[in-house]
């Protein structure tokens, strides 16, 4: 048979059929989740396929998060998500409530994301979940109708662009620098369609949760997917979470790919994104001196224990002067962690605010904003205009430890 | 296909225009009727470019058009507008999914020629080829749209497709 990318062998158990890059195939994922930005929208749409809308085809293959909105998007916001939540308590979906945390997050933690899956998700960081193998993606709420209607999917096979790793981060350096720089050197379109498949000696050396930030941010250079091979360190992760049995996949030798990226970990350096663009990233300490407002640690890509263990070290040296910062952990779970570590009680000396779990202010829509004009250094995934709910700040994309460094400093870039 | 020819007034935007600028989360947040969306279609890039569209525009775009969020109000709104096409020389593949789901006609190609207000018309030759003419210069041949696509954008989109057939039934 034919050499198969690591994509290709999961869509094909999925379309039931072998498929190659470029076909088009219909998909049964085996796991779809949506939020509350996208469900209600699914509905309507579902209400359109099938006068009454009606039960979802497989509800045991349904997650839905309710993290977009919160007690402080106001009263639309919460209609729009009662709606969410009405439907997935009249048919029995999994339903992740206000507070307990980012979607993403949530079905990381709990096992629900398997090596070896097809999952799809009405949120474009879905591809978050390709960290432990799976294929996963985002898509719209139509398609997410369509799933509730018919319990599948039309995808396009993309093709494979591997990044091969090699190295390790060095003390400093995070798997977030790593990933501004992969958009650094390709660029917002540069994996456009395609699934990045890391691959390489260096993948050994992350842990699950640099390679979830690593596939997560997979969707600011386009992918479609970002995909991590299945190794003992997945395993081991796995194991402390679930009990249910996994297949893992592995890529064929010799499989077609559309190119390959060498990524050397150990010659990262700190990244920053300048706004209001991904891919508009310099070496931190070459960014242009600026005075900094907010520092805003969380989201899916930034708002992990280990992203606060990391702020926290450099943090300690205390909060500069009329710099305000602000948590958002990423998962009820994170901030019980954080409590009973004792981090959550230095955040709140040092002067940190602390918001409930979810994805608060990374796109304006719960949380607070960001007041006019406003320099805001952040751990989140996107820096575009607007994206925090006000068009007048400016947002700055870096790892929580230089995150923390612009806190204390009270500003970035040098040398001032 | 049915919905072709087209015809409107070019509407030219630029690279990576992504869909928080399409439509931004703190609007969708409040409503997701893309008619009273469209008012602030495109505001944070060009506040004044929702005021100024008229039903039948066809937005031209470079690289990248709709990256960023999945969130689909990004189509609608542009529908709601009353903009049936949108051609780019790139698109962000969960704009071009949502796009083709709602039936809005996303087409590939070299747009670098297409000026502002320049009056296109996408149409199909008779050997089956999309092309756009722009008045100011030579036919521009566009990227195929895949036959499952065309069956869907001629019953409306996957609405209008899952609507007639129930599902994918019959197809591999």
């Amino acid at each position: 048979m034919r050499p198969q990318t690591l994509s290709e062998q999961i869509l094909s158990r999925a379309a039931g059929r072998p498929v190659r890059a470029g076909e088009l195939a219909i998909c049964t994922p085996d796991l779809a989740m949506g939020t509350d930005g996208s469900i209600p929208m699914a509905l309507d749409y579902l209400e359109c396929m099938r006068p009454g809308g009606g039960a979802p085809r497989f509800p045991g293959r349904l997650v839905f998060a309710l993290d977009h909105y919160g007690p402080a998007s106001g009263p639309r916001a919460q209609a729009l998500q009662e709606r969410a939540r009405a439907y997935a308590a009249r048919h029995g979906i999994r339903c992740c409530e206000v507070g307990e945390g980012i979607g993403h997050q949530l079905i990381l933690e709990s096992g629900a994301a398997r090596p070896g899956l097809l999952i799809v998700g009405a949120d474009s960081h879905s591809t978050s979940y390709g960290a432990v193998g799976a294929f996963a993606t985002g898509i719209g709420s139509s398609d997410l109708a369509g799933v509730l209607l018919c319990g599948q999917v039309w995808l396009k096979v993309p093709e494979s662009l591997l990044v091969v790793l090699s190295g390790s981060l060095r003390p400093g350096v995070s798997a977030k620098d790593a990933a501004l720089l992969l958009a650094r050197r390709l660029g917002a379109d540069g994996a456009s369609y395609r699934a990045l498949e890391f691959v390489g000696s260096g993948v050994a050396q992350l842990d699950m949760d640099d390679r979830i930030v690593l596939t997560n941010l997979s969707v600011e250079l386009g992918a479609k997917a970002g995909l991590f091979p299945f190794d003992p360190v997945t395993e081991a992760w796995l194991r402390e979470r679930t009990m249910a049995a996994f297949e893992p996949v592995f890529a064929h030798a010799g499989a077609d790919c559309a190119g390959v990226i060498d990524l050397d970990l150990g010659a990262v350096v700190p990244q920053i994104a300048l706004p209001h663009r991904v891919d508009h990233v310099v070496d931190a300490d070459a960014a242009p001196y600026t005075v900094v407002d907010l520092v805003y640690l969380g989201t899916c890509t930034g708002g992990r224990l280990k992203d606060y263990r990391e702020a926290l070290e450099v943090l300690r040296a205390g909060i500069a002067p009329g710099v305000r910062v602000v948590v958002t952990p990423a998962s009820a779970a994170v901030a019980a962690e954080l409590e009973r570590s004792g981090m959550l009680a230095e955040f709140l000396a040092l002067g940190a605010e602390i918001q409930p779990p979810g994805c608060g202010s990374c796109c304006g829509t719960c949380g607070i904003v960001p007041a006019d004009g406003a320099v805001v250094v952040s751990t989140a995934n996107r820096n575009f205009k607007g994206r925090m709910g006000n068009g007048s700040a400016s947002i700055y994309l870096a790892s929580p430890r230089e995150c923390a460094a612009a806190a204390v400093r009270g500003s970035i870039g040098g040398p001032a | 296909m049915n919905i072709l020819p087209m015809s409107g007034r070019a509407r030219v935007l630029g690279d990576d225009v992504n869909t928080d600028y399409i439509i931004s989360s703190r609007h969708k947040k409040e409503t997701i009727d893309p008619s009273v969306l469209r008012a602030h279609l495109l505001e944070d890039l060009d506040p004044g470019f929702a005021a100024s569209v008229r039903p039948g525009d066809i937005l031209v775009a470079g690289g990248n058009f709709g990256c960023g969020s999945a969130m689909e109000v990004a189509v609608t709104v542009v529908l709601a507008a009353g903009i049936r096409a949108v051609v780019a020389r790139s698109f962000s593949r969960t704009y071009l999914r949502n796009a083709m789901n709602n039936g809005l006609l996303a087409v590939i190609a070299d747009t670098g020629p297409v000026r502002e207000g320049e009056v296109l018309t996408l149409a199909l030759d008779p050997g089956g080829r999309l092309l756009l003419d722009h008045q100011g210069g030579p036919l521009i041949e566009c990227a195929p749209i895949a036959p499952f696509m065309v069956e869907m954008l001629e019953l409306g989109g996957l609405v209008g497709y899952l609507r007639e057939r129930g599902g994918f039934e019959g197809r591999p």
